[in-house]
């Protein structure tokens, strides 16, 4: 009889351990299994009709971000801090790129010109690029190795100190240049 | 010099037809089977929608997705493996029932297991009792019930 009265509130201690477990985990918080794995490679065009790839980047350290048009505030937020750094980095073996995904042409173009973007930026129409790289929303960035791996990915709009703490990591290992 | 490159063009013309004849040999995917890998998928930008319910852009693109690795000759299985390889396991809407996740299919088991037992307890001790109630007299001695027959008499 003693011992039930004990199983009750026992019983309980399990439940709010995983409860405890449960709520202290952000939902919003989804580890990508690519971290640490070869970037997926892709062949788009920027809107300037340039061609743009993985490849043609080996050897530098690699920016790329996810973005839209539609995506406000963050992607409006990140937008001048990417391309300030971009112009701060880019005689240091570093490459901003962007990947527009889900947007109207004219959006982008104008989203462009209304921030004085001048890294390349492509558009993903039919979205493999974003699936490739796992992508569930924008803005996200992937910050990759010199090696071609994926070391960083950053979810929400990036700042300068997120954007400095990851590119002068990556800047600072030996890599092939 | 030019006759290698005349042969290097030729080879690359010639594996660049192959592929492009192979992409077109490609079996006809049945809607059926691509709804059938949708569903299993979670919608990333929605909330508790698959892949198949969802309306959104992303998930018709990952819908034209599945259907272009079907139609490449994948098996509904490595289009699956695909998706949980991009996005982790979080993309699918069952959770695969091993490790941690068994938790999810094995506590409501056995809660309900549980509460049948208490259940199974609980009536046992109440139709014990129910049952040896009746069983057990009320002592009435005789001055008892001489009084109580004086007292109803006087009520009526």
């Amino acid at each position: 009889m003693k011992l039930w009265r004990w199983l009750i509130p026992l019983a309980a201690v399990p439940v709010l351990a995983l409860l405890a477990y449960g709520f202290r985990v952000s939902p919003r918080d989804i580890p990508s299994p690519l971290v640490g794995r070869p970037a997926p490679g892709f062949a788009l065009s920027t809107l300037d009709g340039a061609p743009m790839t993985l490849e043609g980047h080996r050897g530098k350290v690699l920016v790329l971000n996810f973005w839209a048009s539609w995506c406000y505030p963050a992607c409006y937020e990140e937008a001048p801090v990417l391309e300030r750094n971009w112009r701060g980095y880019r005689d240091r073996g570093v490459v901003v790129v962007g990947v527009d995904i889900q947007d109207k042409r004219e959006a982008a173009e104008k989203f462009v010109a209304d921030f004085g973007l001048t890294f390349p930026i492509a558009q993903d129409l039919k979205g493999t690029v974003s699936v490739d790289y796992g992508v569930y929303g924008v803005p996200e960035t992937f910050f990759v190795d010199r090696q071609g791996r994926i070391r960083v990915k950053h979810v929400g709009a990036v700042t300068d100190d997120v954007f400095r703490k990851a590119v002068d990591r990556l800047l600072a290992e030996a890599g092939a240049p | 010099m030019s006759r290698l490159i005349a042969l290097l063009a030729a080879v690359i013309v010639l594996a660049a037809t192959t592929l492009h004849a192979s992409g077109q040999t490609a079996k006809p995917v049945s809607e059926d089977v691509v709804h059938e890998v949708a569903v299993q998928l979670r919608c990333v930008v929605c909330q508790n929608l698959s892949v198949a319910d969802s309306p959104s852009e992303m998930a018709s693109q990952m819908r034209a997705i599945i259907r272009e690795r079907l139609a490449a000759g994948e098996s509904p299985a490595e289009v699956q493996r695909y998706f949980v390889e991009r996005y982790g396991e979080w993309i699918l809407l069952a959770p695969p029932r091993r490790g941690f996740n068994l938790l999810v299919w094995l506590l409501p088991l056995a809660a309900v297991l549980v509460g049948l037992a208490a259940a199974a307890l609980l009536i046992r001790r109440w139709t014990r009792r129910a049952r040896t109630a009746p069983t057990s007299p009320v002592a009435v001695d005789a001055a008892m019930s001489e009084r109580i027959r004086r007292e109803l008499e006087r009520e009526s």
